[in-house]
């Protein structure tokens, strides 16, 4: 049943463009109106008319006036919700999103932010089965997120959300679709065990000891610097107090992880371990170079550094 | 465009104010429906509904099974028991409110609050099967309110607001509603027959009876609700003159006064001195005879004039009815009694002996005087020790006796009664009628309005040469009865709520129930012709109302959908000015695209216009400025700017 849904909506879409015109991916921002919001009674839109239909059936067999009023009001009420409910949509801006990070497999985050200038209740943003509802209170923007499932690296093309809400009455339901012309990054992932990275001995430069005593400059004084550090002659000839800047021993190892030293492997197999160790080197709190076929990153350490270098491992052809 | 099934709602919590706003609904629904359920079942039904409120307020829940199904069956019983069966209006109202208490017990999703809120509005719509006065639909219609407020609360997402507050927008939502409301009203068909039922069977409202007991009335006094009301053509007739007459009542039996229907006799003959023309708006009664003034002289379309000029309706008066008539007010009724003359005559053998023996004495007193015989009644009454009641003591068999010489108290149905046996007694034709007297007379509405608690019975009397005359016994014990009405002859023997300011103001205010029965509950599908044959609308069957239906509500359509389509833009004057500048730059096909900012746009137009190229850079530089560089700009910079816009002019550039 479902599977012949599907078919024939398929179909629909292929022979009716219209219906389709606003599915494909359009940049953003997007702004809802009238010509990409669809209304149907929901279920209990449908009952309710059943139940109005026997009312109005028996207010007229009984010859009631009054209750033929009541049943006049309830249903013109029921009705009027179906343009609250078309207002509640109609000019609501989805102005940006933001994804994430997230390694393959897992659910990528992101935070779509939706503008209004009044407020609105009860929206709901659907993405496949998960819904999330939210309300924009007309000043600032709402932010929304959902969790993006993902299979495998490399950019991965936002789906179609769905809008919709059924404010005030559950009556109706107004929705619309949103596609964003926008594709987020999905990080590799790492292998599960392998061979750590091979030890950087013959490289000069991460042999050098660094002596912490030595001296490698002079600086203001800032609170809470040791009295010892304090150099008093120079001191005396300045303002200001100076202190003895020393060099910060190294205590990180340097690691330099380079694509084509891994030889034997297929390149997810090179993605994996070179994602493996670029965890490692995160949690080690390490600082680490990386080398891709057409991408030099080199030598540094942090956040951002690893994120850089995770990120060109995604974007690996 | 069918989509893809929504995730289940259903899991999703019940708010606490959702459960509230629909125990709410409920209890508003247990109380416009209070006034035709039993006692029992409401307090039963009130004891459930708060019980489970406070249930859910601790544990939330739901009812065990266990409770819930025996509940059920005992509902169901004892509706049966009560009512007889479970269908018809008054057994349906009961069961459909016991429903809907019992479905708050079970009540923890969406879909069960959806489920209690459709119940709910069901049985709102019940209560209005029983009472279609103004006050009773306006405050049904108030019911709505929580419902839909209940509806609301279940979207999520929504800005926290008071309970009080939650209201307002469904009652604007109902306020927007009403004007498709009443046009739908006007236009919707309606049913020349009802589709099954006889309605209205069941409803036990006390009325004018064709059977007459003393004490029978006692009901009929105490209700207060309208029963007519009649304009008159000129003055209306003076209060002792307003006799309305419903039935002409000659059997007795001991017991009761009855009327005999003579079918097919010509009404006897009616010699009119002075009469009246009046209009009649009779509510509904569900017996088919129609009250007159005094001796109507012809029957009203519709109904016949049966022997004694009582006036018949061909059908029971289910729905407000309105006829216009004429009556005689000095008139010579029957002026030479007919062949049968013991049928006025008639009394039930070994009843009341010593009324009897007190007729035949009066006979025997006065000879042929008739008149000194319906005197010697009259100051009986007056000064015989009898006394005006609503509440006398029971009669035993012998009632009439036992009213004469024990009791000597009692109200208008006692004192005919006695009257007119004791004329019998005395060899005079008399009879028993029915009706009403008195009535509130209506300044302001031009309009006499009668009550229920305006029944009253009186007698008449054959007398030779001046054919039936209007005797009312009552009046000789309780003058007042007769010339200010039955609340004040009843005195401070009726409710609170009928004392004297309170009645003025009622009997004042009945001008709104008047115009809400004329215009609204008895607007059937001839009003409904009436109200458009002025817009050249003649034929009005069904397939015509639908178009008129169809027509007026894509109206409404229309206006609401101007009010949802309509955007409150904010007005940016400099943003206004971009715009200006954009049209003048698209028609050299230099378009912004979508997501394109300012500087980028106009940029690109610099380089495609190189004539302009320093205009451009100078307009973009301003709008930067203007745009970023402050918060709020400064007027006249920015009007600087729009005159800079309007002053650009695109020179073709040859390529």
């Amino acid at each position: 049943m479902r599977g012949l849904l599907q078919r024939l909506q398929r179909r629909a879409e292929k022979r009716l463009p219209a219906l389709t015109r606003y599915r494909r991916p359009e940049p953003l921002p997007i702004t809802l109106h009238r010509r990409r919001i669809y209304i149907v009674p929901s279920g209990f839109g449908l009952g309710f008319t059943v139940l109005l239909l026997l009312m109005l059936v028996g207010a007229l067999n009984y010859n009631n006036n009054a209750a033929l009023l009541l049943t006049c009001l309830l249903g013109a009420a029921s009705a009027a919700s179906m343009l609250v409910a078309f207002r509640n949509l109609d000019g609501l801006r989805l102005d940006h999103l933001r994804a994430g990070h997230a390694i393959a497999g897992e659910a990528i985050e992101l935070v779509c932010s939706f503008h209004s200038d009044r407020p609105r209740s009860a929206i709901r943003l659907d993405l496949d089965d998960e819904s999330t509802a939210f309300a924009v209170d007309g000043t600032d923007a709402a932010r929304v997120s959902l969790r993006l499932p993902t299979r495998r690296r490399g950019w991965q093309p936002l789906p179609r959300l769905r809008l919709w809400t059924s404010w005030p009455l559950g009556m109706f339901r107004a929705w619309s679709w949103l596609h964003p012309a926008q594709s987020v990054l999905v990080w590799p992932r790492p292998e599960a065990t392998g061979p750590a990275p091979r030890a950087m001995a013959d490289d000069a430069r991460h042999m050098q000891l660094h002596r912490g005593e030595e001296l490698a400059a002079l600086r203001d004084y800032r609170a809470g610097d040791p009295q010892r550090h304090i150099a008093w002659k120079p001191s005396a000839r300045h303002d200001d107090l100076l202190v003895k800047d020393f060099e910060q021993p190294r205590s990180q190892p340097q690691w330099s992880l380079d694509w084509r030293q891994l030889h034997g492997l297929d390149d997810e197999a090179r993605i994996a371990r070179l994602a493996r160790w670029l965890n490692e080197a995160q949690a080690q709190r390490c600082s680490f170079s990386l080398w891709l076929p057409g991408n030099d990153i080199g030598s540094g350490s942090g956040p951002q550094h690893y994120v850089r270098c995770m990120d060109a491992l995604a974007g690996l052809p | 465009m069918i989509g893809r099934k929504p995730p289940k709602p259903a899991q999703v919590a019940l708010t606490q104010r959702a459960f509230d706003l629909l125990c709410l609904s409920a209890t508003f629904v247990l109380a416009v429906n209070a006034s035709h359920l039993p006692w029992w079942l409401n307090a039963a039904l009130a004891v459930i509904l708060g019980g489970r409120w406070w249930q859910r307020r601790r544990h939330p829940g739901r009812v065990p099974q266990a409770i819930k199904l025996p509940l059920l069956t005992l509902l169901t019983l004892a509706i049966i028991a009560y009512y007889g069966n479970l269908f018809g209006r008054a057994p349906g109202t009961a069961l459909g409110i016991g429903l809907l208490v019992l479905k708050l017990l079970e009540t923890e999703t969406l879909r069960d609050v959806r489920v209690g809120v459709g119940f709910a509005c069901f049985t709102l719509m019940t209560a209005l099967l029983f009472d279609q006065g103004m006050v009773s639909t306006l405050v049904v219609a108030l019911g709505l309110v929580p419902a839909l407020a209940t509806l609301r609360a279940l979207e999520p997402a929504q800005t926290p607001t008071g309970m009080a507050r939650s209201f307002v927008p469904a009652l604007g939502l109902l306020a927007a509603a009403l004007p498709l409301a009443l046009l739908a009203f006007v236009l919707v068909p309606r049913l020349g027959s009802p589709l099954w039922g006889a309605p209205g069977r069941d409803q036990a409202r006390t009325g004018l009876s064709d059977r007459m007991s003393p004490g029978a009335f006692t009901e009929l006094l105490t209700d207060d609700h309208p029963a007519m009301r009649v304009s008159f053509d000129g003055p209306p007739p003076p209060p002792d003159q307003r006799y309305f007459r419903a039935f002409v009542m000659a059997r007795y039996d001991g017991v009761s006064w009855s009327y005999d229907d003579v079918a097919h006799a010509a009404p006897v003959p009616l010699e009119v001195e002075q009469s009246i023309g009046y209009r009649i708006n009779l509510l509904p009664t569900h017996r088919r005879v129609l009250p007159t003034l005094d001796v109507p002289i012809e029957a009203p379309a519709g109904a016949v004039m049966h022997r004694d000029r009582v006036v018949v309706a061909s059908r029971p008066v289910d729905d407000a009815l309105s006829y216009a008539l004429g009556s005689a007010t000095r008139y010579r009724l029957e002026p030479q009694l007919d062949a049968r003359p013991q049928r006025w005559l008639q009394l039930p053998a070994r009843f009341n002996p010593r009324t009897l023996a007190l007729g035949q004495s009066w006979r025997e007193r006065h000879g042929s005087d008739d008149n000194a015989i319906v005197r010697e009644a009259l100051a009986l009454f007056h000064d015989g020790g009898f006394r005006y009641t609503l509440a006398p003591a029971p009669l035993g068999r012998d009632a009439m006796d036992d009213f004469l010489f024990a009791t000597r108290e009692g109200y208008c149905e006692h004192y005919s009664s006695a009257f007119t046996v004791l004329m019998r007694a005395a060899g005079i034709p008399a009879r028993v009628v029915t009706g009403y007297q008195g009535g509130y007379w209506n300044k302001l509405g031009n309009y006499l309005l009668v009550r229920n608690s305006d029944a009253h019975a009186w007698s008449e009397v054959w007398l030779a040469g001046r054919g039936w005359v209007r005797v009312d016994p009552t009046a000789a014990v309780r003058p007042e009865r007769v010339s200010l009405g039955a609340a004040a002859a009843a005195g401070d023997q009726l409710d609170w709520y009928r004392r004297d300011w309170l009645q003025q103001f009622r009997n004042r205010w009945d001008i709104v129930n008047r115009w809400w029965d004329q215009g609204v509950v008895a607007f059937d599908a001839l009003r409904q012709r009436g109200l458009l044959t002025p817009f050249g609308i003649r034929d009005t069957d069904t397939r015509t109302l639908g178009v008129l239906l169809a027509i007026g509500s894509s109206l409404f359509v229309a206006i609401g959908l101007a009010w949802a389509l309509r955007r409150r833009q904010p007005r940016d004057p400099l943003r206004e000015a971009l715009r200006a500048l954009e049209r003048k730059l698209a028609r050299q096909r230099i378009v912004r695209r979508t997501g394109e900012g300012p500087q980028h746009y106009l940029s690109r137009a610099a380089r495609a216009l190189p004539a302009q190229r320093g205009q451009l850079t100078e307009l973009m530089q301003q709008y930067l400025e203007l745009c970023y560089a402050s918060d709020e700009p400064a007027p006249e910079s920015v009007h600087a700017f729009r005159r800079m816009v309007r002053d650009f002019r695109v020179t073709n550039v040859v390529k």
